[in-house]
Formats: structure tokens, sequence, C-alpha cells
């Protein structure tokens, strides 16, 4: 029979071979990051009789989380560390705070604008009504110069390459 | 053959709870009629997105019913099994999208500001729910709130105090929506039943601070603070418009047609 101290080793090290797994889980949705670089794996926890993953979902209507789960408990088992299962926790609730400084320059590297790392959440109300920072374009290296755009009283900056059907749309719409 | 519509009981926390998803319920179908339609593609988009929040919340809140009432119901069966009566959104929310086909988008951006508001508030109180798994729906779903709430001020703000026919769209809007505020602050037996249990607020409570914020949005649109009306909508206690059914046999074809469906 195992004495504890072993089992508590080989729990230790079942959890953590059982991260290395989840690092090659890929976000169905940009498949540049994996769950853990986007932060949403919250824990891990080696039982007698299987790993427990705890994840929390990044929106309440995210339909990626049933992939997720499905592709993290396949992982799992296929690294021969199952049965596996996964817990939904809820609280605390996600934050862009949680993705991986390896995540966001993988992000910037896929084309898209990584959060600035100060998510909305801190704030009491909703920024709003104000002119606000120019977003920073993933593609800027691309261009001459980044593009900022005067939208009544929002400050944007746009890709180069929507831009003129997107100026014509807006037009029509709104007051430049 | 068709499937058998549930009855839900009608004990004041399930019924609190009904109100609550139910609106996020029928708002998310609402904007969901705008996807392929709305007048940019950002827009689209966001307008999707914010339907797609929506319909998480509105299935955690439902699935929290089915645990806390005694039928053991799915999120599903509550949504897909109920008939008009037993709805319990706010009215507001199953109104038309405003003139024309889609909709009008001015009158979308109104009720989506209304209604972000009216959320984001109710959100924060139910933070301190005394029903820990609510609590948890509502600090996820509050910073979702605050995104819609930031969005569509923005529009209110562009398009009231944009061009003349911008603002006369919003004017019209707001004279449509307005009336329909009143239910999301009146209060009765299910409400006194949920504050003094410490479930969420009585809705009665989340009025000054929504009006506050209304009119620092509707002053900076330049758009006039309208003045209160004797109408009360019904939607949460079941009595709805002529549009709610419409709503229902979109939303419930597939299950009643082919019941347990899936694919």
């Amino acid at each position: 029979m195992m004495n504890p101290a072993m089992r508590l080793a080989g729990d230790e090290q079942r959890a953590a071979r059982a991260w290395d797994v989840l690092h090659t889980v890929l976000d169905p949705e940009v498949p540049a990051l994996s769950v853990c670089d986007l932060g949403i794996v919250r824990d891990v926890v080696a039982h007698p009789d299987g790993v427990e993953v705890v994840l929390t979902p990044t929106y309440s209507g995210c339909p990626a989380t049933e992939v997720i789960e499905r592709s993290v408990i396949d992982a799992v088992n296929e690294a021969g560390l199952g049965p596996a299962r996964v817990t939904l926790q809820r609280a605390p609730a996600w934050t862009t705070d949680w993705i991986s400084e390896s995540g966001k320059r993988k992000l910037r590297e896929y084309g898209i604008a990584p959060p600035s790392g100060e998510a909305a959440v801190n704030q009491d109300r909703p920024i709003r009504l104000v002119p606000r920072h120019a977003i920073e374009c993933p593609r800027q290296q691309e261009h001459r110069a980044p593009v900022g755009l005067r939208l009544h009283r929002v400050q944007v900056a746009l890709p180069l390459r929507g831009l003129p059907r997107t100026l014509r749309i807006l037009q029509a719409v709104v007051t430049l | 053959m068709t499937t058998p519509s549930i009855q839900v009981e009608q004990a004041p926390s399930v019924q609190y709870l009904l109100r609550l998803g139910d609106t996020a319920l029928i708002l998310a179908q609402r904007l969901g009629e705008w996807c392929g339609h709305a007048p940019v593609l950002e827009e689209d988009i966001a307008l999707a997105n914010i339907a797609l929040d929506l319909i998480g919340q509105a299935r955690a809140v439902l699935t929290r019913v089915g645990q806390l009432g005694g039928q053991g119901l799915h999120e599903d069966q509550l949504a897909f099994l109920r008939d008009e009566r037993d709805y319990r959104n706010a009215t507001i929310v199953e109104l038309p999208n405003g003139p024309g086909r889609p909709g009008d988008f001015a009158f979308t951006v109104l009720r989506n500001a209304m209604m972000a508001t009216w959320f984001r508030l109710m959100w924060e109180r139910l933070r301190e729910s005394s029903d820990s798994e609510l609590a948890a729906i509502a600090g996820k779903a509050l910073k979702e709130a605050r995104y819609h709430q930031q969005h569509s001020a923005d529009w209110a703000v562009r398009l009231g105090d944009g061009t003349d026919e911008s603002a006369r769209r919003m004017r019209a809007a707001l004279d449509m929506l307005w009336r329909y505020s009143a239910e999301l602050f009146e209060s009765d037996d299910v409400d006194s039943w949920a504050a003094a249990n410490g479930l969420g607020p009585r809705w009665d409570s989340l009025r000054e601070p929504w009006l506050a914020e209304m009119r620092e949005m509707l002053d900076e649109a330049r758009l006039p603070m309208p003045a209160d009306s004797a109408f009360r909508s019904t939607g949460k206690t079941g009595v709805h418009t002529e549009h709610m059914g419409y709503i229902l046999s979109d939303m419930q074809y597939l299950q009643r047609a082919y019941p347990g469906g899936a694919w």
C-alpha cells in the first residue's frame, strides 16, 4: 500500500503533468492562445480517482465554454492522467487581467490588440461620454502612421485595410 | 405531436429570478433579430455579442431557478416549454425593435441604454445576494452590463446630438419607450419577499439611481427628460402585449415540434 507521503508527491506530480497538458489545449476562438494563457484554468487538483480541472468561463454566454470543457477532458485523459473532470467556478469572475504576458504577446502577433491590463472592473461606472485613449493598432508596424479618427466625441484608431469602407458607412450614419 | 407546456411554481424566489432571467432572455431574442441587418458591421457584431451575453446571463439564472424550485427543471425546459402567461419579463423588452424591418436603430440603442443601466444597477445589488450562486452570476454579469451601458449610451449621445434625422428618431424612440420604464421600478409581494430574505433588491429601490444616470445621458444627448406617465405595463406578472406570442413561437418552435431535438 502506498504511504500518504508518496501519494501526496504522486498527486503533485500528476497535477503538474496535467498543467503541462493544459498548456497545449487551445482556445477554439483564438487558437493562438492556450487555455492557460487565457487565464481560465484556475486550479488543477489530483484526486485518488482522477484529475479535477477548475475553469472560469470568460463570458456568461461564451459558446466556446462547452467545447473547451470537452477539449480539456480529452487532453487530460489522452495523457493518461484521467479520468478528468471539469468544475466551473463563476466567482471570482474572469477578467482580461488574467491573460498572461505570453498570452498578450501571442495576441499581438496574431493581430489582436491585447487588453491594457486595466480591466474596466476596477472602475465604479462605465467610462462614457468622454474622449477615450486611441487604441494601438496591432498592425501599426505595417502602416506609415497610426490612423486617428475623430468620431464625434470618441477617438478611435482603425486598421487601414478596413478604413475606406468603414468611413463611407460611418459618414452615412453619424456626424464626423 | 407537441410537447406539453410546463407550469412554474409561484414561490417568490422562483418568480423573482424568472423576472430577471426572462427579461434578459427576451431582450436577447429581440437583439438577435439585428444579426445580419445592423447599419454597420461593427454594430452587427456588437448587438449580437450583447445578445449573447444576455443569453448567457439568462441561462445561468434559469438554471438557478431549476435548482431552487422543487420541480427539478432544466434551463431548456424553462425557456422552451413555458407558455406566454408563465413568462415574467418586463414588457419593455418584448416590444419590437421599433418601426420597420428589422427595426429602428435609434429605438434599439435607446432601449439598450435604458436596460443596460437597469441591469447594471440590478447586478450591482445582486452581488450581495444571500444566494451565493446568484451573487457569483451577478459578479460576471455586472462587467458585461457595464460594457453594454457604455456602448449604448455612447450611441445614444451620438445620435441624440447628431443630425436632425438621428435626433428626430431618438426623440420618437424616447416617446415610445419611456412609459414602459415604469414597470422596471414597481415592487410587489415578490420584491418584498426577496428583499426581506436578502435574495435581491426591491425593483423600486433602483429608480432613483437609474433616473440620475438617464438624466445625465439624456442631457449629454440633448434629449428632453420625459415626464412620468400613469401608464403601467404588466409583463412581469405574466400579462404581455400582443408581440409576446410571436417571439415565443419563433423561439420555441423547434423544441415544441421536435421534443428534445438536439444538434
